[in-house]
């Protein structure tokens, strides 16, 4: 393909996907204020448009509205650098995610998905794990001791999950035999016995799929591991002391981090955009977009409704928990795959 | 189009080294040095050696570094103060480095001008890697498990709580 | 593919400029924080010169060799660490200069 088509669709490609993560955190907020609202026997946003769908617009013009304080007392270039490193980083995953197969658009096979590069998986951890730092010097530089506390617990439980999480993905790759999150995908099509899909989550990988699912809570500080912004003991923890877009920038990054995180379930252990696919031509190229989302929307609820269900865990039962049982259980279940890849 | 994103890569990684030095407080320190890293990631990718590009963002900038600032944070480190001991380092040790340096840099632009390498020159694809790390660097692989597990020990030792105060809480 | 390459010697001289500002971190700083990263510094540059010169003879050990001193000095960060914990318990302090006593 020529230099300037391949440019033209690049760019094409990334602003729609930028629009779309950013279109998918607003109604997610939305999502989740509806679902907990209904978990407890509340409306949930119902004033601003049918069903309070024109929320998120009306939240995001009082956050643009509002004044933005700066506190005499912070460290000022940390301050303001740290929610933008939060959202750089939150948003950057997302450039690596496939979506679907390619389309072929004059000609041209475009595969679906910013950017194809064979380290996908790799990439995305090494970004999430830089993520880390937004949270951890807003904390810091907020000069506010239950900010810092907020930031400290951050630091140390993301480091500690980000293990448990990393080794339960090495079982979905050492069935794939590549880092590359399209081959992933493409190896979990088929079925079998000719109904159960083959994807990576019937294949063995069940134990892998719950390590990976409680690690990616901690990693995204979502309840039950909430602890760095625990509203109860720390009152917000690292972003107490922000205010307006700024905060916005945390949240949008919070919420961006749950749909990477989904998306990433979906791709691994789900299947990706396989799914049944029936009707015309023009139907079966738009339906793997659309089996893709609603595996990603099946995650948000989950995430929503264990956040409607569960109350937080204690500090340190959230670190023995990650170290004493998900790390083995995690080590124990990369051992089993590679001894039945070995033997079979 | 390789040779610019080399300078630009090569002009943060010198910025970041020198704003190391720089700045007063450690957390900024930290901060330039993670820079550092992240643009020698970017310098990796350009040797194609991807697979350590991203190994060096996941476990130095995004682990090592982490535990640097999280230190940082705990002990609540401000701003250094400056003291006698360092006179005779700053006299003698930092002209010795940059002459040092200086005649390095002369001796390697002298030399090997003409040489040069290709992107992509060598796929630093991961299963090649890791045939070769689990082939012919096995022993070496395994013995530095043991010095992990050496250092675990040694950190959780030395940060865990003194005996005398631990038998005064239980 | 774009013309141009970089020759070695920009690596290596790079790799040079790094590991000389460790060291020059490590002699005028006196945080002990700080020197420690001066000497990660310095390890980074050295990785440096490795990948170049595995890149430059088509040998993939070079690569190899880079994972060996991350894990070393990914060791050495935690002992490290922990080492500048417990002085700190007992120093109340960062500064090396103020730690010249083998006890309290």
């Amino acid at each position: 393909m020529p230099i300037s088509v391949f440019i033209v669709a690049s760019v094409v490609k990334s602003v729609i996907v930028l629009l779309a993560l950013l279109t998918a955190v607003a109604y997610t907020v939305w999502l989740e204020r509806k679902v907990v609202g209904h978990i407890q026997n509340r409306w949930g946003p119902s004033r601003v448009g049918p069903f309070g769908l024109l929320q998120p617009l009306a939240d995001g013009l009082k956050f643009i509205f509002k004044e933005d304080l700066i506190e005499p007392h912070v460290y000022k270039p940390l301050f303001i650098a740290a929610p933008m490193i939060a959202l750089i980083f939150a948003l950057t995953s997302i450039s690596v995610i496939p979506f679907g197969n390619s389309i072929t658009v004059d000609g041209y096979s475009i595969p679906l998905q910013v950017t194809d590069v064979n380290i996908g998986l790799l990439l995305i951890l090494g970004v999430t794990s830089m993520g880390v730092y937004g949270v951890a010097l807003a904390g810091w530089s907020s000069n506010n001791k239950y900010s810092l506390l907020g930031g400290l617990r951050a630091s140390a439980q993301m480091v500690s999950y980000e293990i448990a999480l990393g080794l339960s993905l090495i079982g979905v790759l050492i069935q794939s035999g590549s880092f590359s999150l399209r081959s992933i995908v493409d190896a979990q099509g088929g079925h079998f016995w000719g109904f159960i899909p083959r994807w990576n989550v019937f294949h063995g990988q069940i134990i892998a799929f719950f390590i990976y699912l409680m690690a990616a809570y901690a990693e995204t500080n979502r309840i039950p591991f909430d602890l760095p912004e625990a509203e109860g003991e720390l009152g917000a923890g690292y972003h107490t002391e922000y205010s307006s877009m700024k905060f916005a920038m945390f949240f949008m990054a919070e919420y961006a981090n749950m749909i990477t995180v989904g998306c990433l379930a979906t791709l691994l252990f789900f299947g990706g955009w396989h799914g049944p696919l029936f009707g015309p031509a023009w139907m079966q190229a738009i339906l793997p977009v659309l089996w893709f989302g609603a595996k990603v929307f099946c995650f948000l609820f989950l995430y929503i409704w264990v956040r409607g269900t569960l109350p937080r865990f204690r500090y340190d039962q959230l670190m023995s928990f990650g170290w004493k049982f998900l790390l083995p259980l995690a080590i124990a279940n990369l051992i089993g795959t590679a001894i039945v890849a070995v033997t079979w | 189009m390789h040779l610019i994103l080399f300078l630009i890569f090569a002009a943060v990684c010198v910025a970041g080294a020198v704003n190391l030095l720089a700045q007063r407080h450690p957390i900024n320190s930290a901060l330039s040095l993670i820079a550092v890293m992240a643009a020698l990631a970017g310098e990796y990718l350009l040797l194609g050696a991807e697979f350590v590009a991203a190994v060096q963002v996941i476990v130095y900038a995004g682990a090592i570094m982490v535990l640097f600032v999280f230190v940082i944070m705990l002990l609540n480190a401000g701003v250094e103060e400056q003291t006698k001991g360092s006179r005779v380092a700053v006299l003698f040790g930092v002209p010795g480095v940059l002459t040092g340096a200086v005649l390095t840099a002369w001796v390697l632009l002298r030399h090997s001008g003409t040489e040069a390498v290709a992107l992509g020159a060598l796929p630093g694809h991961p299963i090649e890697i890791a045939h070769l790390l689990f082939h012919d660097f096995l022993l070496p692989f395994e013995v530095t498990s043991v010095l992990i597990l050496i250092a675990i020990m040694g950190a959780v030792v030395l940060a865990g709580k003194p005996e005398a105060e631990e038998r005064k809480a239980g | 593919m774009f013309g141009a390459y970089v020759p070695l010697s920009y690596y290596l001289l790079l790799s040079a400029i790094l590991f000389a500002c460790g060291v020059v971190g490590f002699l005028i700083k006196r945080n002990i924080i700080t020197i420690f990263m001066s000497i990660e510094l310095m390890l980074n540059g050295v990785n440096l010169s490795f990948v170049a010169f595995a890149a430059h003879w088509h040998a993939l050990a070079g690569q190899v060799f880079v994972f060996f001193v991350m894990v070393v000095a990914a060791a050495e960060t935690a002992v490290g660490l922990a080492i500048i914990i417990a002085v700190y318990r007992t120093r109340e302090t960062l500064n090396v200069d103020q730690v010249n006593l083998l006890k309290l």
